[in-house]
């Protein structure tokens, strides 16, 4: 019988809930390295036992550790990322130029096909890569000498590089976005970028459709369309029809367009989830209702998933990394939030439970569907 | 042997118990005994500097013989009670928060 490994970091450690296929019965194991901010953690598609996770705080920094049984043991590997040649400036908040600086790892994203090769989203924005299971860090460095790396700016959350979407169907091609510079496409496995943000309107920025400068949170892919992106924005939910070349905007009748999470059902290429969030500076569920919109026409039309979800008083924020799905019949949809508690729906969204209530605030969720 | 007291997050990162003895070849300074204890303790690397400025993190400290070291050029000798392991080096996680 099938099984779910749900993968949790959280503000203060990482959690691993494990459940058989039915989801309704829930096993937790954690905290690991307790006390630490674990921005993400996530296992290989081709070995689900060998699990990353990106562990950091403001006493001692960053370590990356690795689990070759699922979770049960970790070991550290290495934890030097080193910008590459020049290291050059973006834009800090007062305009002025400012150094590159390392602060930490925001997303780990392990290849499609070997379990040793994963890839480093960091603050300040850059794409590391490893080729030997974490025990050495490369840039790809050509994504910050793209040329538009000097106007780059942090959003208020860091200048971080927290989405890194791989392409299933064609070697090479990545996507990665930005906070606040945009989306970018290689595909040249990371040798050369471009920006893809035509289409993406941003009223903060004084060109509000620059090449670059956007406030990209998340974009997702249903791996069966690799050419169609869906992009959580600031503002505005966003799709592409040509792997990001043009962008539009397919917010619909969504009680705001502000969000940070965005993801695709596994089996439905064009049904899709966002959870709104009232912005700017509020950062909590509109009305206090928490609820997730799902459309199933690719956008534009959103019905409202409230069951079992709070309806009253509820005033917690879904961050950008935490919405994830599972590959089980029905759909599983699964989110986090900053009060700690993790969202299941084992029927596409229809209806909810918490997995997990009283968890430090949540950063990350993703799920491993195990045979 | 030089002793070296960790903060609690990287005996548990370092897998070790209690104090560390280190061996350090010549003088004993900060830097020539956080060499040591990285080399000793791999995963140590980086988490008490800054791997490319070299310098201490923010909220490291160093004490040794109830003075704060914290501030002193990483080439000065350690006092003689820590570089004979009478006394020992103690790092710490600063109290930070409200």
């Amino acid at each position: 019988m099938s099984k779910v490994r749900v993968l949790v970091g959280t503000r203060k450690g990482a959690f691993v809930l494990a459940s058989d296929g039915k989801r309704q019965r829930w096993e937790i194991s954690g905290p690991h390295f307790g006390g630490w901010e674990i921005y993400h953690l996530k296992g290989s598609p081709v070995d689900p036992n060998r699990l990353y996770a990106s562990q950091s705080t403001g006493w001692y920094g960053q370590l990356i550790q690795r689990s070759n049984d699922g979770g049960q043991t970790w070991e550290p590997v290495n934890n030097k990322f080193v910008y590459d040649g020049v290291t050059g400036t973006h834009q800090w908040y007062d305009g002025t130029p400012h150094p590159w600086e390392f602060k930490r790892v925001w997303h780990l994203e392990p290849s499609l096909n070997d379990p040793d090769t994963v890839y480093a989203g960091v603050e300040d924005a850059a794409l590391f890569r490893s080729t030997d299971g974490g025990n050495s860090w490369h840039e790809l460095a050509g994504l910050r000498g793209h040329g538009s790396g000097p106007r780059w700016q942090p959003g208020a959350g860091g200048m971080c590089l927290h989405t890194i979407v791989l392409d299933p169907t064609k070697p090479g091609r990545m996507f990665i976005a930005i906070s606040a510079a945009g989306a970018f496409r290689s595909d040249d496995a990371g040798q050369t970028w471009q920006p893809i943000n035509r289409g993406l309107v941003s009223q903060m920025m004084p060109d509000p459709t620059a090449e670059v400068g956007h406030c990209v949170h998340r974009i997702a892919m249903h791996r069966s369309r690799p050419n169609v992106l869906f992009m959580q924005k600031h503002w505005d939910v966003m799709r592409s029809d040509n792997a990001g070349d043009t962008w539009q905007e397919v917010s619909g009748n969504l009680p705001t367009d502000f969000g940070f999470v965005i993801d695709v059902h596994s089996h439905e290429p064009e049904t899709i989830y966002v959870v709104p969030i009232k912005s700017d500076s509020e950062h909590y569920p509109p009305d206090g209702k928490l609820r997730v919109y799902r459309s199933r026409t690719g956008g534009n039309e959103w019905e409202e998933l409230t069951q079992g979800l709070p309806q009253a008083n509820c005033y917690v924020n879904v961050l950008r990394d935490a919405m994830a799905v599972d590959s089980l019949d029905k759909c599983g949809v699964y989110f986090g939030t900053t009060g700690g508690q993790v969202y299941a729906s084992a029927n596409a969204g229809d209806s909810w439970a918490p997995i997990a209530r009283d968890l430090p605030g949540v950063l990350s969720v993703e799920v491993q569907t195990l045979s | 042997m030089i002793r070296v007291v960790l903060p609690a997050h990287l005996r548990i990162l370092a897998r070790v118990d209690g104090e560390v003895k280190l061996q350090v070849d010549g003088p004993a300074t900060l830097r020539s005994v956080l060499d040591a204890l990285e080399a000793a303790y791999p995963p140590l690397g980086g988490t008490l500097r800054d791997y490319t400025t070299g310098q201490r993190r923010p909220f490291v400290r160093f004490f040794a013989c109830e003075e704060d070291w914290s501030h002193e050029s990483p080439d000065t000798p350690l006092p003689e009670a820590v570089a004979t392991g009478a006394e020992p080096l103690l790092i710490v996680g600063a109290i930070a928060g409200g």
